[in-house]
């Protein structure tokens, strides 16, 4: 008796928990204003608005999650009902906010209140309550409001019930087309640059999907995953034979370098700056990746090798009365870079003894130091100090001036490759695993002869170099650099970026990269509400994947020679021979 | 033939507690000799003395003929001493043969410039330096587990690692921190032949610390026993299981007694 009681009791539990969880985020995001100011951006024709998909993330959210926490326990039916049960619940925190409004704000003098409480939530207006309504009147507009957040609840189970290849179709379809609307101003961007206006006035109204294109997007989504392209693709390359493999790869690579040469005159001005940006972020992250990554030593002041090979490049090359000499900057850069590793040598002397946190500490300070030094009167005669360095000239090859963001996305993209170059010798070799060693285990590793003196220095030296390298081609992109540039806030971004990417995973900066300082560019036109946005984001990536985007790989080393065409999978489980037993 | 090892007076006092106190040790080349002692006789802060994990404070450590005490622990890995530890300390986040590659460094000599340009002198070196660690690893009775992250592996599979690891330094002297400890005597058992093969076959010197007297008993030629920093016994198995110092100190003076008679055959 109580057994059968027990079941549903948890199961409403969990529908009332979830539900109340996402009927809070969806409450935040109304009251913060993002509801009312985003339903102004419609994402497909003019009925689906971002707006709308904001204030619904909440009860989809508590739909999937309260379907999660079911689905290994109950049946399926119960899961189902529950999250439409977890939807109702979230509505019902929207229809006390929408009380409130109601109340409070639109009609105050009836509830006798003396004041309106728009003038601390100046977000609570008659317009969030018109979204939250419909624009149906209250009383049907609360209970539509209800009926939908339910719906949405019910959306959110099926998300997660539905059996796969249907899900995954239904799943991709949505977040596709919804990823197209919210990025419509790149995609057209993109379209602008392929086929004109013609083909954008067919897909969007303004920034709004066309209905039937949404379609076909959505179509697209499904398809790709309903019926496994990506996997089925995998599985017939795997099955040709070993020559055509090779061929196939070294095509794709040809393939993806032309895509690389040919993207800055595919996406325009715009998206070829913000990629310049999203490069020189590379190089940065992957020096970094190099110190915090492979030699595990946590570096904050990473900015300062950064602004170091900036102001190199500037004094070298300025046609002010600051240059010193008057070098090109093919010229001045190997200096540059040559510079940076020598500072990187110069800070990392005080710090080898330094781990972990301490280390992190002195390095935000050291950051802190060039910034500020950079800044002060006191060097001004040879850096410009506050006023900056100017007039650095942009580089030139074969007469021709890269002053615009599309030729000096290649000067980003030989840099990008070159520090991906570096990484990956270094990284196979000794000295990487000795990096990576000194990572795991510091006494252990000095016990295996390594010079951790040498080792780490060589980490910083390096890392440093490449973020003088970013630095140096910065300063010649911008004519211009100030001391302002230089702060704290571009150390946490990089680091950012390669947690997030993966510690210790080339791909996984890149992608982290993509993300970090890709984003906000992208989402520019959301002015306000992009960091929040972003913030939130990294919170949800770090909460799901812990161990980053893209984590390192586990490379394959031990050779199979004798065994050709022997899987790793026939390898694992062998008896030892020899010594030992075994648990 | 003067000893591989000679530890001269050797004192650790941490504030005022001499942890190890005016010890003197000798190992002669190609022996396996054991140190063994309660918890807390001092003698893993005398390997940590050895190895340059610890400075003496006082005392004097030559081995192969070299003055260390005092060096860093890398010269002194480089002059051919290998540790493992008491509680495995593995480069848990990488691969078996990347430990084990690792363990390799003092012999390799490329620079990392060599790397980036992958001259003919690098390749060839990093050939052998993966040869030498699959041998070692077949070697241990690992293979075919080479490519697991060695966090994943068994623990005797880690035991056996961290072993590969230190012989691949191709040392002359091999420190062993309890090898057999948290081991069933099976695999006990193993692991001593295994101790015996390594000086047998590749004729490296073994110092053990170790608390399973079976093992002990069974496989060392002297053994020096402590108790509080102090050397309390020295000798042949045999001449250790009848010492009355050696008694009381693993058992208190009172059970010393009244165990005397019986100590004869108790221990092997």
């Amino acid at each position: 008796m109580q057994n059968a009681n027990e079941i549903p009791e948890t199961t409403s539990r969990i529908a009332l928990k979830y539900g109340l969880i996402g009927g809070l985020i969806a409450v935040y995001v109304s009251v913060l204003g993002m509801v009312e100011a985003f339903s102004l951006r419609p994402l497909v024709g003019d009925f689906l608005t971002l707006g709308y998909v904001l204030l619904v993330a909440g009860p989809i959210g508590a739909g999937i999650l309260t379907a999660r926490a079911l689905r290994d326990r109950t049946s399926r039916r119960n899961g189902e009902l529950a999250s439409l049960g977890a939807g109702a619940v979230s509505s019902s925190l929207l229809l006390v906010l929408l009380a409130v409004i109601v109340l409070l704000v639109i009609r105050p003098d009836e509830a006798g209140a003396e004041v309106t409480l728009q003038v601390m939530f100046v977000n609570l207006t008659s317009g969030l309550a018109e979204i939250l309504t419909f624009g149906l009147g209250n009383l049907l507009g609360a209970l539509m409001l209800v009926l939908f957040c339910t719906i949405m609840g019910g959306a959110g189970g099926a998300a997660v019930l539905i059996r796969d290849p249907l899900r995954a179709g239904l799943v991709t379809g949505v977040i596709l087309t919804l990823m197209v609307g919210i990025f419509s101003e790149t995609v057209s961007q993109v379209l602008q640059q392929v086929s004109g206006r013609v083909i954008i006035n067919l897909v969007f109204v303004q920034k709004s999907l066309r209905p039937i294109p949404a379609v076909l997007v959505f179509a697209l989504g499904f398809s790709l995953a309903y019926f496994r392209v990506p996997r089925r693709t995998r599985t017939r390359f795997q099955k040709l034979p070993q020559t055509r493999q090779q061929r196939t790869k070294q095509g794709l690579y040809i393939a993806g370098l032309l895509l690389l040469i040919m993207i800055p005159w595919l996406t325009g001005l715009f998206l070829s700056q913000a990629l310049f940006l999203i490069g020189l972020y590379i190089i940065m992250g992957l020096g970094l990746n190099i110190v915090v990554g492979y030699a595990g030593l946590l570096d904050l002041g990473y900015v300062a090798f950064f602004a170091f090979g900036a102001y190199a490049m500037g004094i070298l090359t300025t046609t002010t009365e600051l240059g010193i000499t008057n070098l090109t900057f093919w010229t001045a850069l190997p200096i540059c870079v040559a510079a940076g590793v020598l500072w990187g040598l110069v800070l990392g002397f005080p710090v080898l003894r330094l781990r972990g946190d301490y280390l992190a500490i002195v390095t935000l300070g050291f950051g802190e130091i060039v910034r500020i030094l950079a800044l002060s009167d006191w060097l001004a005669p040879i850096q410009g100090g506050p006023q900056g360095v100017l007039h650095i000239p942009n580089p030139v090859i074969f007469g021709i001036t890269l002053n615009t963001p599309q030729t000096m996305y290649y000067v980003v993209l030989l840099g990008v490759i070159l520090a991906a170059f570096v990484t990956i010798r270094l990284r196979d070799a000794r000295l990487g695993r000795q990096w990576m060693s000194m990572r795991e285990d510091e006494d252990v590793s000095e016990a295996m002869g390594i010079n951790l003196v040498s080792t780490k220095l060589l980490a910083f030296a390096i890392g440093a170099g490449f973020s003088a390298l970013a630095g140096a081609i910065l300063a010649a992109r911008q004519s211009t650099i100030f001391p302002h540039s230089f702060n704290l806030i571009i150390s946490l971004n990089v680091l950012a970026g390669i947690i997030v990417g993966g510690l210790g995973s080339i791909p996984g900066v890149i992608v982290g990269m993509l993300i970090l300082v890709g984003l906000p560019e992208l989402l520019r036109e959301f002015t306000e509400y992009r960091f929040l946005m972003y913030g939130i984001l990294l919170i949800v990536v770090m909460l799901l994947r812990p161990e980053g985007l893209l984590p390192e790989a586990t490379r394959k080393r031990e050779l199979h020679s004798d065994e050709p065409g022997m899987t790793p999978a026939d390898a694992a489980p062998m008896e030892p021979a020899g010594a030992g037993g075994q648990d | 033939m003067a000893p591989l090892l000679d530890a001269i007076d050797v004192t650790k006092s941490f504030g005022g507690l001499d942890a190890v106190n005016h010890f003197n040790f000798q190992i002669n080349e190609g022996a396996i000799d054991s140190i063994i002692g309660p918890n807390g006789a001092g003698k893993t802060t005398f390997f940590n003395c050895v190895t340059g994990f610890y400075v003496p404070t006082e005392g004097k450590v030559y081995f192969d003929g070299h003055e260390v005490q005092g060096m860093s622990t890398d010269r002194i890995t480089r002059f051919g001493i290998s540790r493992t530890y008491q509680n495995i300390r593995l480069f848990s986040q990488m691969t078996a043969i990347e430990n084990i590659l690792v363990g390799e460094q003092p012999r390799l000599k490329t620079y990392w410039v060599e790397a980036l340009v992958r001259n003919r002198r690098y390749k060839e070196e990093e050939e052998q330096a993966l040869q030498e660690a699959q041998r070692l690893l077949e070697f241990v009775g690992l293979k075919g587990m080479g490519d697991q992250v060695a966090h994943n592996l068994p623990y005797g599979a880690q035991r056996r690692l961290e072993l590969a690891r230190a012989l691949a330094a191709d040392p002359k002297m091999l420190l062993l921190d309890e090898p057999t400890a948290g081991m069933n005597p099976n695999e006990s058992s193993d692991m001593m032949h295994f101790i015996r093969r390594l000086r047998d076959e590749v004729g490296i010197t073994i110092l053990l610390i170790e608390h399973d007297m079976k093992v002990v008993m069974g496989i060392s030629e002297q053994i020096t026993v402590m108790d509080f920093g102090l050397k309390i016994a020295e000798g042949t198995p045999a001449e250790i299981q009848g010492n009355t110092n050696v008694i009381e100190a693993y058992l208190g003076k009172g059970a010393a007694a009244g165990l005397k008679l019986a100590t004869g055959g108790s221990s092997n």
